[in-house]
């Protein structure tokens, strides 16, 4: 059962994921996002459940098996980054090291993640971008199984936000990670995500490829587009915002308080209303 | 002539009540602070009591327990040969739960201030709740663990009714200073007594200054480091 702003709800979820692959859970908050996340990290329970990740049992209520948290082998990014006050970024890293572990993987980390210069501060004095490599370059430090994202990038602005996507994108790439995030913002699933699931009230809403998901309306009314927006630009009322959908340029009018929401560079989806199309042959005239 | 002699057995029980007190404060704050168990709150309870309790009250339990004409001093006088009542052991275990409370509190609080997310960040990263513990929680905790210790050393060394009931005034062995200022007013020392309450009267404010001047500067440190 979740506790959520609207009272009890109940948190039924059955899902398979892929080894290798960027993995979303995408929904409104209190939908259970978190929690599910957090079950799979072993930090919440569950009144009954299954769990299997590379052939090891991680969680089977029926044969009272649940393997504790330090046991499951997994990097949890938390949504505050949940930063150790005490410790430089170096010991951060070192200590999530089993023990006589090789280390060599710490200054490999410090350089993906460009902290060599702050590797020997400590979390207070790093702005939230810089928290925020931190924290994902401690939850790969061990090499787990499975990296999970909660919200990493909710406190970050978007050209922050943006620019740490990369982070994760080269991170889960380079060490070929099994990744599963969290979100409630739907470009960012776009960018980072093979595969997503909506979670809607504790449930399943829907499972497959961000594009294939989303798509608003499947019977042929409405127009759906994936691009990235490449530039904002003011007019004498308000903004045009322009789309690069697979090479066109599609200027779209925005309010002011509307453009103020994008940022060049990020990935949105246009839906647009087909009216009364007419088809006509491709001529040269 | 002053006699040191009072002084140095106060800040001997001290010196060892607060040790033993660090000791059994942390472990037991950590549950505290993290149990979901609901009886919890009443051993929250019984850990402050001493607080409010008069210190006569807990002298006098402590009394009737530690009496060889009672069960358990019996028990401890018979088979382990040990005799609480008017010794330094006694006074020794009087004084841990005189000043629990104080060495707990801070502890307790200190645990309870930590984000909830450094431990469950600590279990991810594989550690055991032992590592978690040494390495994250109580470095973190550092200026309630100093909290503790000087604030229960203090209040032993200011330890005066609980002594009285249970320890008397035996020289060497339970006449700390507290109670030889008593002592020396009753035989109309003035001046000796004077001494003594002097001297108190700077060590308590000495410790005062150094728990506020080492929290100032934790504080500070917070927003440097």
């Amino acid at each position: 059962m979740l506790h959520t702003a609207r009272g009890l709800q109940r948190l039924e979820i059955a899902f398979h994921w892929q080894q290798g692959r960027l993995l979303a859970i995408y929904g409104p908050s209190g939908a259970g996002k978190t929690t599910l996340l957090r079950i799979l990290a072993g930090l919440t329970e569950t009144e009954s459940g299954y769990i299997e990740v590379d052939g090891e049992v991680w969680l089977d209520s029926t044969r009272r098996i649940n393997l504790a948290t330090r046991h499951r082998s997994i990097g949890f990014v938390f949504q505050d980054f949940a930063l150790f006050p005490n410790l430089t970024v170096r010991q951060q890293l070192e200590f999530a090291l089993p023990d006589r572990h090789n280390k060599a993987i710490v200054p490999e980390l410090l350089t993906l993640m460009e902290l060599e210069e702050l590797q020997h501060r400590r979390p207070a004095l790093l702005s939230g971008g810089q928290q925020q490599r931190v924290a994902l370059a401690r939850a790969i430090a061990r090499r787990p199984r499975l990296l999970l994202l909660d919200e990493p990038l909710s406190a970050l602005d978007d050209e922050m936000r943006y620019k740490l996507q990369e982070y994760i994108l080269m991170a889960h790439r380079h060490y070929r990670l099994t990744t599963i995030f969290v979100s409630h913002h739907l470009p960012e699933v776009f960018r980072l995500a093979d595969e997503a699931i909506l979670l809607e009230k504790g449930r399943i809403g829907g499972q497959g490829t961000p594009a294939t998901l989303f798509a608003e309306e499947k019977n042929g009314h409405t127009l759906t587009i994936t691009g990235e927006i490449v530039s904002i630009v003011p007019t004498g009322d308000g903004f045009i915002i322009n789309v690069n959908c697979a090479g066109a340029i599609i200027p779209v009018a925005a309010t002011a308080a509307a453009a103020a929401e994008w940022q060049p560079g990020q990935p949105v989806k246009l839906l647009s209303t087909i009216i009364a199309p007419k088809i006509l042959p491709i001529s040269t005239s | 002539m002053i006699d040191w002699q009072p002084l140095w057995l106060s800040l001997r029980l001290a010196g060892i009540t607060t040790i033993i007190l660090l000791v059994l404060a942390i472990p037991l704050g950590y549950w505290l602070a993290h149990s979901r168990q609901r009886w919890k709150i009443a051993v929250e309870a019984l850990v402050s009591l001493p607080m409010v309790l008069p210190p006569t009250v807990l002298g006098f339990y402590l009394l009737l327990a530690f009496s060889p004409s009672h069960a358990f001093g019996r028990f401890l006088d018979h088979y382990l040969n040990i005799r609480l009542v008017f010794t330094f052991p006694g006074l020794v275990i009087a004084s841990l739960f005189y000043s629990l409370p104080f060495a707990a509190g801070p502890i307790i609080a200190g645990f309870r201030g930590l984000p909830p997310d450094l431990r469950a960040a600590s279990r991810t990263l594989g550690k055991s709740d032992l590592t978690t513990l040494i390495r994250i929680l109580l470095p973190n905790i550092r200026p309630s663990l100093i909290t503790g210790a000087v604030m229960s050393f203090a209040h032993t060394i200011g330890e005066f009714g609980v002594v009285m009931m249970i320890g008397g005034s035996i020289p060497g062995q339970t006449r700390v200073a507290s109670v030889a200022i008593y002592d020396e007013v009753q035989s109309i020392h003035y001046s000796l007594a004077n001494h003594y309450a002097v001297l108190l009267l700077a060590f308590s404010f000495s410790i005062l200054l150094l728990v506020y001047l080492v929290n100032h500067h934790f504080n500070q440190a917070k927003t440097i480091l």
